[in-house]
């Protein structure tokens, strides 16, 4: 029961907002402690996974290009391509590029699109160019149509990976079922993640009519 | 062959000169940060775990210590604008990335073929560089100096996703995972098939809030409900009770601050000022989609 100290330090710490990094290594110390570990074998584990994960981080090598081509006015442009489209509402490129997102991660090419590499420099700026047109600029501190364009990639990345047979989940899921003898084949899985992407689809994009119904209705 | 270990030498480079930029601009705190997370991608296979847990505790305690400054990622001074062009050097990182995936699983001498998209990517990255470069003319320090303008404004969150990572082996060697599947498999009524996929559907959720990742948590929903209850007790399909899972968990990631990199990295790339914003945006999608995936294993899981 001790060793859930750890759960507990990282709520209470998120509740009273310090540092994640920080509380995310106290919750380490505080579990290794619990479970009677000495401390350099907790501080080996942590830094051998950290070692281990560090991928997960490549992926701001896109930085310096996106930076660049933000220089020479890539969002600018973004934004003048939507305001010369007619009938372009926000509603619609949302669903568009949720079913963009959505078949190219399950193709497992969930690394084309994502915040850095698609979200900031064109889909958050043809959004607000959409939304303006629709209904006016948005009052100060409204915040809500960039962050809806990075909630829509992230719906559609994580609802459309599943169906890749060779992604990361499936692997895991086949290894942990193979350790209680139950063998599956990756496709058996991937298969039963379609429903669930259909079921994110239709509720995103339900959302986002509805969207475009109040943002018309206010110009 | 290319691997993790040519990507790592690239990423690493690519710190280092935030590093060096850093430096110039005399903020110490970003400088030591950038030096750290160089030094683990250059030499991390050199450090040894302690060695490795020793860098995690410079970077912990330079972002504890107030010195990363979020900065804001509007581009400074007058943009240069260009024609429609634009797009398609945007474009050279995703369609590098798609070729590469499917060419380099073909060549797999040359290329590691689980590595394949990273290696692409980075390829992309590279190339579009080297475009910009030819094409833009911009200074040589003109990229890093606008690339780590997004990387301020990312700052810790960036190895947050990380350390959890790291956290989740500290719980897997102390046997966390036993006791909260322990505890929620003793918390559903003997006998009942909706409570046992509730449990387990909203404990994939919940246990993926805290740990910020769905593959912490699925091992151990499936360790404590999963297999004994609803595959085991109630003849459940695995397939469908593990796929519908961790998407349930899933969920979960729309739902969390801990989830760094999809949650907290967008916020501050957009610069917004509420970082949870992108969370607000997400509740409405992720809790009828929980509903559903509840339903769906509920209706198929058990036919």
């Amino acid at each position: 029961m001790l060793v859930l100290a750890g759960i507990v330090v990282i709520a209470a710490g998120f509740l009273l907002r310090f540092n994640p990094l920080l509380v995310v290594v106290v919750s380490a110390a505080v579990t290794g402690f619990a479970a009677g570990l000495p401390p350099l074998a907790i501080l080996a584990a942590f830094g051998k996974a950290f070692n281990a994960d560090r991928y997960v981080t490549v992926v701001y090598l896109v930085l310096p290009v996106i930076g660049l081509l933000e220089r020479h006015g890539l969002q600018q442009r973004a934004r003048a391509v939507v305001e010369g489209m007619r009938g372009a509402t926000v509603g619609r490129l949302l669903i568009a590029y949720l079913l963009f997102r959505q078949i190219t991660a399950a193709l497992g090419l969930t690394s084309i699109a994502g915040p850095a590499q698609t979200v900031r420099p064109l889909l958050a700026p043809m959004a607000i160019a959409a939304a303006e047109a629709q209904a006016g600029p948005a009052a100060d501190g409204d915040e809500r149509i960039p962050a809806l364009a990075a909630a829509t990639d992230n719906v559609g990345n994580f609802f459309g990976e599943d169906i890749f047979v060779a992604v990361g989940s499936i692997l895991l899921m086949k290894g942990v079922l193979a350790g209680y003898g139950i063998e599956l084949m990756p496709f058996q899985l991937s298969v039963w993640a379609i429903p669930s992407a259909v079921a994110a689809f239709l509720i995103h994009a339900m959302r986002l009519l509805w969207l475009d119904r109040r943002l018309g209705r206010r110009r | 062959m290319i691997g993790l270990g040519a990507v790592y030498v690239v990423a690493g480079c690519m710190f280092l000169l935030f590093a060096g930029l850093s430096l110039r601009a005399r903020r110490f705190g970003h400088t030591l940060f950038y030096a750290l997370l160089a030094l683990s991608f250059l030499c991390g296979d050199r450090l040894g775990d302690v060695g490795n847990g020793a860098l995690v505790l410079g970077l912990v305690a330079v972002a504890a210590s107030g010195r990363l400054k979020r900065a804001s990622p509007s581009v400074a001074g007058n943009v240069q604008p260009r024609g429609n062009a634009i797009f398609l050097a945007a474009l050279i990182i995703p369609a590098t990335a798609l070729i590469g995936t499917l060419l380099f699983r073909l060549l797999p001498a040359l290329v590691d073929p689980k590595q394949a998209t990273l290696v692409a990517l980075t390829l992309g990255a590279l190339l579009a560089l080297a475009i910009g470069y030819t094409w833009l003319r911009p200074r040589p320090a003109t990229p890093f100096v606008e690339g780590l303008r997004l990387m301020d404004a990312i700052g810790w969150a960036a190895v947050l996703p990380q350390m959890l990572a790291s956290l989740g082996a500290v719980f897997a060697l102390a046997g966390v995972g036993d006791v909260v599947g322990g505890m929620a498999g003793g918390a559903i009524p003997h006998g009942s098939l909706i409570g046992a996929v509730l449990a387990y559907a909203i404990g994939m959720a919940l246990f993926t809030m805290v740990m910020g990742n769905a593959f912490a948590a699925f091992p151990v929903m499936v360790a404590g409900v999963g297999v004994p209850l609803l595959i085991h007790a109630h003849h459940g399909n695995p397939a469908i009770v593990a796929a519908v899972g961790m998407l349930a968990g899933f969920c979960g990631t729309l739902l969390t601050p801990m989830a760094a990199n999809f949650n907290l990295v967008p916020a501050a790339l957009l610069g917004l000022k509420d970082r949870n914003a992108v969370i607000r945006q997400q509740i409405a999608t992720a809790l009828p989609l929980l509903a559903a995936n509840i339903a769906l294993l509920y209706m198929f899981g058990f036919a």
